[in-house]
């Protein structure tokens, strides 16, 4: 409509585009004010308005789909928002996780007495940000999204007050964790920011396809006499970048943060931040390195290796200390944190093998992960009772004779973050190495090697919940609470679970339709790295 | 001597006295004192480089709001002269003194030898970055979506800290 743009403002047409995310900022503000018109007791209706506020952005990110399906893909708001298949298939995962998360915490949030509407506001404040971080192919959008997910989180981790008598220690513990977090989240985000501005002093731009054409030109040979040090910046500004979004993923060596924040956190939130956020820097992860860092991927250079060669040191590194760590632990949550640690590791392995077939492993492997983990903190939600926390192991004891229904659910999602045939974990495992041996690299086979080794030894982890669940007995009675909505949350992520690992077509091609313009044509030096 | 480079000394040396200062006064009352000379030093220093905006913003932000921030900390927490003990971190002196000649080489690294990228100079050579109208400008067409999410940043944030700090009653 260029009649409409003579002012050269965006259009309305240009505005539909980021419709779903004005619509979950105008719920959540919504949401607050519907807070303070609602009596005490009838607050859970806030997080239902919220659902409706999430569905209704489904349906626009649709209609966005449906309506711009023959032009894809297009940037809007001058070249600052992405409407691509990878921007919308990450968004539609931001709500779905955000969906489920906010059904799973409504009678939560009641056992823990902390039924307020900012919660629900938070967490669709979170998710623009998540959806912001999915479309945006500036440095500028992406940074101004991950703070907008990171301090919703930030304060959702420390949700829980101190002084409420009951939880004494869960409030003291839930500051504590969001104190840690968030001091070590603004020290990442400098860092991120220190590398951004590196690369922006090198290249003029912040826009990633730009620099993605900038950066081959600093690592050209003549290059060197001239400026002397273009390379030297530019290697340390992308490992600046790499760290700070390391730190964002929880992955091997900057992972100490995820086990205190994720113990600390209310369960719910747990949930919520192991799966949406995560997925979320895993989109400007893949928007930076596989879109504006692409060309340097694998240098022609021997003597400069690649990002390559880092992102697999850091995903052998990540799966097995991960893995190794989760092995020991007596706190179910804590267990949880050290295994999202280790799928951290699995999913970087689809950036390490640089083909297709990599990447769409990781986006259905992230699909995969969003629902069964968010299915198995759904169980351990259901533990939390007015009599106990149930984050220990042993919360699980007994929980066959009691429900056998929800055991064998649980079963399910755990089977599939194990990997374990017939499930989503599997399928997304099967493309994950599929894509390491298409690369047919001698590194890239030891690195498949790693990654199956520390299938083993999450299996031995896996099966000590299993083993609470059905052998474990129970010291004390304690009731479950499976309210309505987390049951049906619960089932809903069982079935998406067996419906990706039984018919996984519809899911791998949305992956594949995810990642058709991300990265470039492999080089030849690929091959003989 | 051109009158840029007698404006750039003097206010160099404000800016180096006011540092010196921050260091040396036994106040910090003084020391946040000294501190807001180096800033208003620093400010004179962007605009002399034509930016505009970033001068003003350094005076109004940091200069106003960080050091009125600073001087109630110390005021409220009211530190006694007995309380302070100088001289128990005087091993630091070892590990920051070389850190400081470290970061003056490193300056004087970056001033003498790199390249700033072309696409830098030209935006200086237009005399058209930093102005209050460029960034206006800027502000309202090619940042206005990253402009107004960090608007619903700041509404998030706000209401976050609002929730943390908010007491229940017994």
């Amino acid at each position: 409509m260029p009649l409409l743009n003579i002012l050269g403002y965006p259009t309305i047409y240009e505005t539909f585009a980021i419709l779903p995310e004005l619509l979950l900022v105008l719920f959540g503000c919504a949401a607050l004010v519907l807070d303070v018109l609602l009596p005490r007791e009838r607050k859970e209706l806030t997080a239902y308005f919220c659902l409706a506020g999430i569905g209704t952005a489904l349906l626009a990110l649709w209609q966005v789909f449906e309506t711009n399906r023959i032009r894809l893909p297009f940037t809007v708001f001058y070249g600052m928002i992405a409407v691509d298949g990878f921007s919308l298939t990450l968004r539609l995962v931001a709500l779905v996780a955000a969906a489920l998360a906010i059904a799973m915490a409504v009678k939560y949030l009641d056992v823990e007495e902390e039924q307020h509407g900012e919660y629900y506001a938070l967490i669709l404040f979170a998710t623009s940000g998540m959806m912001f971080l999915s479309s945006g192919v500036d440095f500028i959008t992406l940074y101004v999204g991950l703070e907008l997910m990171a301090l919703s989180v930030y304060v959702l981790v420390g949700y829980l007050k101190w002084n409420v008598q009951f939880h004494e220690k869960r409030g003291e513990k839930s500051s504590e964790a969001a104190l840690k977090y968030f001091l070590m989240g603004a020290f990442s985000s400098a860092i991120l920011l220190f590398g951004f501005s590196i690369i922006f002093g090198l290249t003029g731009t912040t826009n990633v396809e730009q620099v993605a054409g900038l950066l081959p030109g600093l690592f050209k040979a003549n290059m060197l006499t001239t400026t002397g040090d273009a390379r030297l910046m530019a290697i340390m500004g992308i490992a600046l970048v790499a760290a700070g979004l390391f730190f964002k993923i929880a992955a091997v060596p900057f992972h100490m943060w995820a086990p205190d924040a994720y113990e600390g956190a209310p369960t719910s939130v747990t949930a919520f931040m192991s799966v949406g956020p995560k997925a979320a820097s895993y989109a400007m992860l893949a928007r930076i390195f596989l879109v504006a860092f692409a060309p340097l991927r694998v240098t022609g250079d021997p003597q400069i290796p690649g990002w390559a060669v880092m992102f697999g040191v850091v995903a052998a590194l990540t799966m097995t200390v991960g893995n190794v760590a989760a092995v020991t632990q007596q706190n179910a949550k804590r267990l949880m944190a050290y295994s999202s640690i280790s799928h951290a590791g699995f999913i970087l392995l689809g950036f390490v093998a640089g083909n297709e077939m990599g990447y769409a492993g990781a986006v259905f492997y992230l699909m995969a992960y969003t629902v069964m983990n968010l299915g198995a903190f759904g169980v351990l939600l259901s533990l939390r009772s007015e009599e106990r926390v149930g984050d220990k192991l042993d919360d699980l004891n007994g929980l066959y004779q009691k429900q056998p229904a929800l055991a064998l659910m649980m079963l399910v999602c755990l089977l599939s973050l194990a990997g374990i045939p017939g499930t989503g974990g599997f399928m997304g495992k099967f493309y994950l190495f599929g894509g390491l041996i298409q690369a047919g690299n001698k590194w890239m086979n030891i690195l498949a090697v790693v990654a199956a080794l520390n299938v083993v030894i999450s299996l031995y982890y896996y099966a000590r919940f299993i083993k609470a669940m059905f052998t474990g007995k129970e010291k004390e009675e304690a009731p479950v609470t499976l309210s309505p909505p987390l049951h049906a949350t619960i089932v809903l992520t069982v079935i998406l679970v067996l419906v990706m690992g039984l018919y996984p077509q519809p899911f791998s091609q949305l992956s594949r339709f995810a990642v058709e313009r991300l990265g470039p044509p492999t080089p030849p030096q690929a091959a003989q790295k | 001597m051109t009158i840029q480079q007698i404006v750039f000394i003097v206010f160099a040396l404000i800016i180096t006295a006011g540092g010196v200062g921050v260091l040396v006064q036994r106040n910090p009352l003084y020391s946040a004192f000294s501190l807001i000379l180096s800033f208003i030093g620093l400010a004179a220093m962007y605009i002399l480089m034509g930016a505009q905006f970033l001068g003003v913003i350094q005076i109004v932000v940091y200069a106003g709001a960080i050091m009125v921030l600073f001087v109630f900390v110390i005021m409220l927490l009211n530190v006694r002269d007995d309380e302070l003990h100088p001289d128990r971190h005087k091993y630091l002196l070892y590990i920051g003194v070389p850190l400081g000649l470290g970061l003056i080489a490193e300056v004087f690294y970056v001033v003498t030898r790199v390249q700033i990228a072309p696409a830098i100079t030209d935006m200086h050579a237009t005399g058209t970055v930093g102005t209050v109208e460029r960034i206006g400008v800027g502000l309202l067409t090619e940042y206005l979506l990253p402009f107004e999410a960090t608007s619903v940043l700041i509404l998030m944030a706000v209401i976050g800290a609002m929730h943390l700090a908010k007491r229940e009653k017994e």
